[in-house]
């Protein structure tokens, strides 16, 4: 399995609030979510994103609210995979639960650009840059995790 | 090697003599809690996984508190999701308008909560818990859903910061300006998977609301959990709300920490973090002048009985500045009929705040209280991320009840020292 698409690329610390501000939390339908994603600090994020699209930021994204909303307006905008150094511990466990994919490589982070064509080798880890002709590797996912992700979520993989 | 308070907790609730970080584990739930906003995602994956009963009815929490009393149809339909998910289930802690309360203000409130137990909560503040010596952390609604169909959650061990606590705080300090120096210091991702331990010669000190309001901002420094020893102040406590036998643990000596910080509690300054970032602090000598608009006082971190009553006492005799709103909610009708008891409304009316029915509301811009383009607030929650508590281009300063109060008399930010 892979992805490949342009980069949606951010900083530091990208937070719930602003991936889905609470004031659109009264809804529950991912298309509802992903009208507003990432709306208070990218407005043409919804415009610009084609699906399979990669997002990358650096440190601690995801950080604040358990909102699973967030990952769920990720996913239903189309973003095929989301790259960061590092990702706050709720968002990570809702990424892998809804099945979102994410790899944490601070090299990736730090190096890719907005704009670059990315593609991701989900199996292997290789994050391969096309527009600049690097390549990163990040850590593949401990066994336990890859079989909720093959089972395509942890309701199923408890089934 | 000896294991954190943490590691022993979840050791015992998976069967194993021993666990070390980066372990992964399966472990039995005490509780798993949810709320307005979250369980409706969790109903959905619940059903379309095919469950038709949670594994305990008396282990499952769901609180309407984040949009309630409903402020507009679709919350009104998550709720009425909620109370018939609650109904159909038989689940024993259901919370609607009447009886409910923010969240985790309610449950240690209720005596839902105690030492030696594991907690999964479908928002972020689940980790409140610890202050009562519990494992609890926040997980999203799938992990809800699961939890409320099997009574277990994966988990990865988490490795743990130890922070100890000596000295005795000045009057004005409460636990919100020990956390908010923590965080300023550590960084908001400064606990990223870990555990944070609370000990030491201080804990004596700080009461257990003091000790709420640190272990729910365990998140904003990236933390698992926040977590405290437990001692005869948290048995005080227990003791009026929990009848069911709970195990106490202790750190092992030779327990491992990545680091461990010395707090000086004496030494401690009113603190105040500035937008938009909960390590953005500064000590309020610092703060220069920070005009404001708007005064909130509530919510999970400090809405609690001990925090109205600091406000009150610096609200007494007094009137907030002109143009600010001034925004009391307690956090659960319990505190609410108390702090009325008290005559601490009185107090608050006069001064010319408003008095709020129990809700998370303004602190995440759901409702009753959202800022306009450009309009300050100092707030007692915990959050003041862009966009927080209204427009993109508000700002949301993070302080204790006695620096908001403060602040709303004066219309600037300062500390209880200049009134």
């Amino acid at each position: 399995m892979n992805a490949k698409g342009k980069v949606h690329k951010y900083l530091d610390n990208v937070d719930t609030d602003v991936i889905i501000p609470a004031r659109y939390l009264n809804s529950s339908e991912p298309s509802e979510l992903a009208a507003h994603c990432m709306e208070d600090i990218d407005a043409d994020f919804v415009n610009n994103v084609k699906p399979g699209d990669i997002m990358v930021a650096r440190n601690n994204f995801g950080c604040g609210s358990s909102r699973e909303h967030a990952p769920i307006a990720i996913k239903a905008s189309g973003i095929g995979c989301v790259i960061a150094a590092t990702f706050a511990r709720i968002f990570y466990r809702n990424a892998i639960n809804i099945g979102l994919p994410i790899m944490e490589c601070p090299e990736a982070a730090e190096n890719i650009n907005a704009g670059d064509e990315v593609e991701v080798d989900f199996d292997t880890g290789v994050i391969r840059d096309i527009t600049t002709g690097r390549e990163f590797k990040a850590e593949p996912f401990p066994e336990f995790i890859k079989d909720i992700i093959n089972k395509n979520g942890l309701l199923n993989s408890l089934k | 090697m000896g294991m954190t308070m943490t590691q022993k907790i979840l050791a015992s609730h998976a069967g194993l003599d021993s666990v070390k970080a980066g372990q992964l584990i399966r472990a039995k739930l005490d509780m798993v809690l949810g709320n307005d906003v979250t369980t409706p995602v969790a109903i959905k994956e619940f059903k379309a996984a095919g469950f038709d009963k949670v594994f305990d009815k008396d282990k499952v929490s769901i609180v309407l508190d984040h949009f309630t009393p409903n402020k507009d149809i679709k919350s009104a339909e998550h709720c009425k999701m909620c109370r018939e998910f609650a109904g159909e289930k038989d689940v024993t802690n259901f919370y609607d308008v009447g009886k409910m309360g923010v969240e985790h203000a309610l449950l240690p409130e209720k005596g839902l909560v105690a030492p030696g137990e594991v907690i999964i909560g479908a928002d972020s503040h689940t980790c409140t818990y610890g202050a009562v010596g519990a494992f609890s952390t926040g997980v999203g609604s799938t992990d809800m859903a699961a939890g409320m169909a099997t009574g277990e959650a994966w988990f990865k061990v988490p490795s743990a910061i130890k922070f100890n606590l000596t000295g005795k705080p000045a009057k004005w300090i409460s636990g919100k300006d020990v956390i908010l120096h923590i965080i300023g210091m550590i960084g908001v991702d400064g606990a990223l998977y870990k555990s944070m331990e609370f000990g030491g010669d201080g804990l004596k000190y700080l009461s257990i609301d003091d000790r709420l309001t640190m272990a729910n901002m365990a998140i904003e420094a990236g933390g698992k959990n926040g977590i405290f020893e437990v001692d005869d102040v948290t048995r005080a406590y227990l003791d009026e709300r929990v009848d069911r036998e709970y195990t106490v643990y202790t750190a092992d000596e030779d327990a491992e920490y990545d680091a461990v910080y010395d707090i000086d509690l004496s030494a401690l300054k009113p603190t105040v973090a500035f937008p938009h970032l909960p390590e953005n602090t500064k000590t309020i000598d610092e703060v220069g002048e920070v005009k404001l608009d708007q005064c909130v006082i509530g919510s999970c971190t400090n809405g609690r009985l001990e925090d109205l009553e600091k406000a009150a006492e610096i609200f007494k005799g007094r009137h907030v500045a002109k143009n600010i709103r001034a925004i009391i909610i307690p956090a659960t009708q319990k505190i609410y009929r108390d702090a009325m008891k008290e005559g601490l409304f009185d107090i608050f009316m006069d001064a010319g705040c408003i008095i709020s029915t129990p809700t998370c509301g303004p602190c995440l811009g759901g409702h009753m209280g959202i800022l306009a383009k450009g309009e300050r607030a100092i707030s007692t929650s915990n959050r003041n991320f862009v966009g927080r508590m209204g427009h993109p281009e508000s700002e949301v300063y993070l302080a204790s009840p006695v620096v908001a109060a403060a602040s709303a008399i004066k219309g600037y930010i300062c500390g209880p020292d200049e009134i």
